[in-house]
């Protein structure tokens, strides 16, 4: 045991030392209190109804988010719009259907069974609109990021005037966050960009954490039972693990052996 | 009782087991006489059986939504992560339950070193656990593929290409496992199929290994023979069973913490951006357990040297039980073994560790070293340590340390209740 202790106390100084020469070079992301994080952790329904808004006016016109449906909206543990708010914000999205009884395709009034609809009818349109670089989508866009929710919502408050050293071309932005620091995408928000329904005033730092806790909602539209369920179960076996305990103990003294 | 003895009560039974012996069988394995002293590093194997188990079940769950081709692949996923009930449950459980496999296994496999548990006359079991390790590893592989991420995809052209480095034919053996010149949906297709196959290939051989492992009976931490049934063995049910229950359990609950509250944190972010055969990663790196293969990989400059050497670095695990030259098992009776089971443990983390990093500088030199020193232990110290090493004296049975009898078996008995 004694042993054990010296080698995990040895690998754990190396681990850490790397990782704090790695860190030198690595700009530490903003932090900021997420209501999603930790055991009992839920969404914020606010945050994320302002979220959504943000992400329809402002990301939507070039990230898609091809994973969710309309009806995903009015689901529980989601931004939990009422049913007719979302069969409104459906019904606002021209849908291309078809092909009609004539062979024809036609467009009509989103429904809530319908997908996001997307900003660009296939990924070489995208990159057409957008200088050659694609805009990811955003489904699960915070999972597929190594900093996750604190990258996505520093990267959105990341953009600074360029160094002297530093060129840039065309279409190419500086973001500190951004990994090797240069960006396609021109800084989305500012100030006031949109207008909360709730009164909340409309600051890049705020706009930034209720679209993140929306993009975190898109990646992972389960979490809030995943978390329910998980202090269920882990509960339930630490209290059988502490019943078969006491079996054990029993059953074992009837042989001198220890157990 | 032994085996033959054996008879049902009832006329049914006795009907039924003269015709088809079950009930022997299972009056065998209720029965079967275990080392009263095993500690709880030997409970790994039952939790072994329930990971097998857990991921046969989740997976032909899955498998009845997945989607195995490479168009559809990854949005399959999303749709069991979405609107499959219990879906994101299932796939978690699924992809972590890989993780905790391979931990379990790692247990059970150094747990095997370090009392000797490989060794004569245990020799079968030990080689039919390398080919079920073997096989795991070309499950996981595989499994890994299947949800057609960035990770899926170039892990499987960078695995997959290591046997272009074969002379003459490895070329044409790689366009045969693609199916095609890259990686693409004929490969995903039969990654798939092998997926399913191989879970069951390995729940045969885990008959097997229980069944060998039933002839000679389990090793114990003193890594004495002792007289089955007697004084030094319990019945398997009820006292192994519920031990066994018991430490699965705690294992349930660090399994259950990493399903609910972080399932994404043993997998690599990379591979929630779908396959994009354009668009290579920065780091290209494997699950965490084929990490110090990885490593080993990358630390030969060669590359057909390369593949032979990290397949060497399983492969010499097989011949173990004839490079380690000692009578003694335990190694809690060889003071010099046991300084070099830690080192070799440390050696394997190290690589693990280093496996991850990018291949240059400082990390490729301690990977070099850390794969040279892999393969001093196994090719060098471990035959010479069988003839030079002095070992403590053993005792005769397990009651007599358990009880404390001379004062030799009592400093056994100290170092041993150190390990547990």
């Amino acid at each position: 045991m004694k042993n054990l202790f010296k080698l995990f106390s040895i690998i754990i100084l190396i681990i850490t030392s790397n990782s704090n020469s790695f860190a030198a070079e690595k700009v530490e992301y903003l932090k900021t209190d997420w209501s999603f994080k930790g055991l009992f952790g839920k969404f914020d329904r606010a945050s994320l109804q302002r979220g959504y808004q943000v992400y329809t006016e402002v990301c939507a016109s070039c990230h898609s988010m091809k994973y969710l449906s309309y009806r995903n909206l009015a689901e529980p543990g989601g931004p939990e719009f009422s049913e007719a708010q979302a069969k409104a914000i459906a019904a606002s999205f021209e849908v291309t259907d078809g092909p009609n009884s004539d062979g024809e395709m036609f467009t009509r009034p989103g429904k809530l069974s319908d997908k996001f609809v997307m900003p660009y009818d296939n990924v070489k349109a995208a990159q057409a609109a957008n200088g050659g670089a694609y805009p990811p989508d955003m489904s699960v866009l915070v999972k597929a990021r190594g900093g996750g929710v604190d990258y996505i919502y520093s990267l959105l408050q990341g953009y600074e005037e360029a160094p002297s050293n530093v060129s840039l071309d065309d279409g190419v932005y500086y973001n500190k966050y951004m990994y090797g620091k240069k960006i396609r995408m021109a800084a989305p928000l500012s100030d006031g960009l949109v207008e909360y329904g709730d009164g909340t005033n409309a600051t890049v730092e705020q706009m930034s954490k209720d679209v993140t806790t929306f993009l975190m909602w898109s990646a992972e539209p389960h979490l809030e039972s995943r978390h329910q369920m998980g202090f269920k179960a882990i509960v339930y076996l630490i209290i059988l693990t502490v019943l078969v305990y006491f079996s054990m103990k029993r059953i074992w003294s009837r042989v001198e052996s220890e157990v | 009782m032994s085996d033959h003895d054996y008879r049902p009560k009832s006329k049914v039974g006795q009907w039924f087991n003269d015709r088809l012996p079950l009930l022997t069988l299972a009056n065998h394995l209720t029965d079967y006489p275990t080392p009263k002293n095993l500690n709880y590093w030997w409970t790994f194997g039952g939790i072994l059986t329930f990971c097998l188990i857990t991921q046969i079940v989740t997976g032909l769950t899955l498998a009845m939504h997945y989607i195995a081709h490479a168009d559809m692949a990854f949005e399959s996923v999303e749709h069991i992560m979405r609107d499959v009930n219990y879906g994101w449950l299932i796939r978690y459980i699924h992809a972590n339950g890989a993780s905790m496999f391979f931990l379990a296994v790692y247990i059970h496999i150094f747990r095997s070193l370090f009392y000797g548990s490989y060794k004569a006359p245990r020799e079968i079991i030990w080689i039919i656990g390398i080919i079920i390790y073997l096989l795991m590893m070309a499950a996981a592989f595989m499994g890994y593929v299947l949800p057609w991420g960035q990770m899926s995809f170039w892990g499987a052209t960078v695995i997959t290409n290591l046997f272009s480095a074969i002379p003459l034919v490895g070329e044409g053996i790689v366009t045969w496992l693609w199916g095609g010149y890259s990686v693409d949906n004929p490969t995903l297709t039969r990654f798939f199929t092998l997926h399913y196959l191989i879970p069951f290939l390995i729940l045969g051989l885990v008959v097997l290994h229980i069944w060998a492992l039933h002839v000679p009976g389990n090793n114990n931490p003193v890594g004495i023979d002792i007289k089955k049934p007697s004084k030094d063995t319990v019945p398997f049910h009820p006292y192994i069973v519920i031990k066994d229950g018991f430490a699965l359990l705690m294992f349930m609950i660090v399994f259950a913490f990493f399903v609910f509250y972080a399932p994404n944190i043993l997998g690599h972010a990379d591979n929630y951006i779908e396959a994009n055969p354009m668009v290579t990663p920065a780091h290209i790196v494997p699950e965490w357990y084929l990490l110090p293969f990885y490593a080993i990989l990358r630390s030969v400059p060669d590359k057909l040297l390369g593949v032979v050497a990290m397949l060497s670095a399983i492969l010499i695990l097989a011949v173990l039980p004839w490079l380690d030259t000692s009578k003694i098992r335990s190694a809690v009776f060889r003071p010099l073994y046991k300084q070099f089971y830690w080192i070799l443990v440390a050696d394997v983390l190290i690589l693990g560790y280093v496996g991850a990093m990018p291949a240059e500088g400082l990390y490729l030199l301690i990977a070099r070293v850390a794969t040279a020193y892999y393969f001093l232990h196994f090719l060098v110290i471990l035959p010479v340590l069988g003839f030079k090493e002095k070992t403590l004296p053993v005792p005769l049975s397990i009651t007599e340390p358990v009880l404390g009898g001379s004062p030799n078996l009592a400093a056994a008995r100290n170092k041993e209740s150190k390990i547990e």
